[in-house]
């Protein structure tokens, strides 16, 4: 495309039939603590 | 499904923002993110705005053409015609499938120590003790607690354990004994343990490193930053300050660790406002995997964030983003644990609507063996769940949890952020609203700002 440039080719509506299985990491166990980070987190099935 | 009523789309189903000379697009229901030029910056905003198309190209053609206006056009006609802009939220019907699934607990936050060597001024757990009595776990009460996670965890095959405090290295022998444990219920029962560490630091040393690398999935360093800042706020109970014995043991267990999970976390308070040279202090000292997260605490303390502050909190997070930016193309890049983002995978949905999980897949455990939704709740009585020796009592308190999701928060339907931070942190909402479809605020304003960076962040170097 010549006016946009898209960065990400999954789109989150493909994750409702697969996704779920509940295996990855739980986001207090990293290195927040005292907020919510779930978007950084890894899917254990990438 | 795109979000189109008519010949208009409905609003709010995309953020659009400018950092750093970029112009960025985020269809928020799909995560698309989109770096796109002016002409198409305007159309999208216009038709975000719910005007009509041809309405836009008329008005927009007289600055930039009409020919590149259609060409604009049709190119964003194809992202929605793909599911990639304007894309409608289809996960609401999806919450019920994610809250009647059968209750597991997958994670559990072992306190084995409620007492500290240190005296944190902005301690959520007041120097460990969380309003109760010092205290360490006992080996019974760590094994009964894998126990528990063992037979409440049904199919899942990985469990998580972090070792909390107060600061667990006071309680050594207790957490070898548990990993022990822990790894001699792995092969009998079909489970896998990723054991983390949370430390200030103080007591490590060679035999606890050596633990620490082999034993454990990730090893959180307590560490804030330039001497001052971390001596200031992270002291010794005599008031003598930490930084200069814990940074000789970091920067020898970040040595070894290479590559493994680790992060050295820092928190800042509205004493250094100026957090993004503490960060990059870090960086400079060779630590690749840097957290720093605002302060928590009520308004009353004077190291309190303030509404006031949020304009030059987000202004260090603009700085350290554009830093990182700076020294990734330099060859000499670091991760900023809240500027992590995978747009090419990442999270499902269920994981995105079911958040941390506090209260019921992760619970915090005392050094008693109660159980509570998480860390930041021990010692609330009227959310004490049970014990690991009972079992749950309270099911009404998971409950309470289960239910609470970005649908169940009016802030959050409206927010474009909802699906990074899940409808934020369940204690934080508790502590300032004693109602948790509330939001905090504060934690809300930087969220987003540190959404908007780490994409910005994605798109600078996509675009290099």
């Amino acid at each position: 495309m010549k006016h946009i440039k898209t960065l990400n080719t999954v789109k989150l509506q493909n994750t409702v039939k697969k996704g779920g299985c509940g295996e990855c990491q739980t986001s207090c166990q990293s290195a927040c603590k005292t907020s919510c980070t779930v978007g950084n987190q890894t899917c254990e099935h990438k | 499904m795109n979000g189109q009523l008519g010949s208009r789309f409905e609003e709010g189903l995309v953020h659009l923002y400018k950092n750093n000379g970029y112009n960025i697009v985020l269809d928020i229901n799909s995560g698309s993110v989109h770096v796109v030029d002016d002409l198409v910056y305007d159309i999208v905003e216009a038709l975000d705005q719910g005007q009509e198309k041809e309405t836009v190209i008329e008005r927009l053609s007289s600055m930039y053409g009409r020919q590149e206006v259609q060409d604009g056009y049709a190119e964003c006609e194809s992202l929605i015609a793909d599911g990639q802009l304007f894309s409608k939220d289809i996960y609401e019907d999806a919450i019920g499938v994610y809250t009647k699934k059968e209750p597991v607990v997958k994670a559990l936050c072992l306190h084995v120590a409620h007492a500290c060597n240190l005296s944190c001024r902005y301690c959520f757990a007041e120097e460990g003790e969380y309003h109760g009595q010092r205290a360490v776990m006992s080996a019974e009460v760590g094994r009964r607690a894998l126990d528990f996670l063992v037979e409440n965890s049904g199919s899942r095959r990985n469990l998580e354990v972090d070792f909390f405090g107060g600061e667990p290295l006071m309680d050594w022998d207790v957490v070898k004994e548990v990993v022990a444990y822990g790894r001699s219920l792995e092969r009998e029962k079909e489970k896998r343990f990723r054991f983390t560490l949370t430390t200030n630091g103080v007591l490590l040393d060679e035999e606890k490193m050596d633990l620490a690398d082999r034993e454990m999935s990730n090893v959180v360093l307590s560490l804030d930053g330039r001497p001052k800042v971390h001596d200031k706020m992270r002291p010794f109970p005599n008031g003598a300050g930490s930084y200069g014995l814990v940074l000789p043991k970091f920067l020898e267990f970040a040595k070894r660790r290479g590559d493994k999970d680790h992060y050295v976390r820092g928190t800042f308070t509205r004493h250094n406002l100026d957090f993004s040279k503490d960060v990059l202090h870090m960086a400079d000292l060779g630590f690749k995997h840097i957290s720093m997260e605002p302060v928590v605490a009520p308004e009353t303390e004077d190291h309190a964030l303030r509404l006031e502050d949020l304009p030059a909190v987000c202004e260090q997070y603009d700085i350290l983003a554009r830093e990182m930016i700076r020294r990734e193309r330099e060859g000499r890049g670091f991760q900023f644990f809240h500027f992590m983002i995978d747009l090419s995978g990442g999270p499902c949905v269920y994981k995105r609507l079911s958040g941390c999980g506090s209260g019921t897949e992760y619970l915090a455990v005392t050094p008693w063996g109660d159980l509570y939704p998480c860390h930041q709740f021990v010692g609330e009585e009227k959310f004490r769940m049970g014990t690991v020796f009972d079992g749950i009592k309270r099911p009404d308190v998971r409950e309470l949890f289960l239910a609470c999701n970005v649908y169940t928060k009016p802030a959050c339907r409206k927010c474009f952020a909802r699906f990074y931070c899940s409808g934020g942190c369940a204690a934080n909402s508790y502590n300032f609203h004693k109602d948790m479809e509330q939001v905090y605020e504060i934690g809300c304003v930087l969220e987003r700002k540190r959404v908007e960076c780490a994409i910005m962040i994605k798109a600078a170097l996509a675009c290099d």
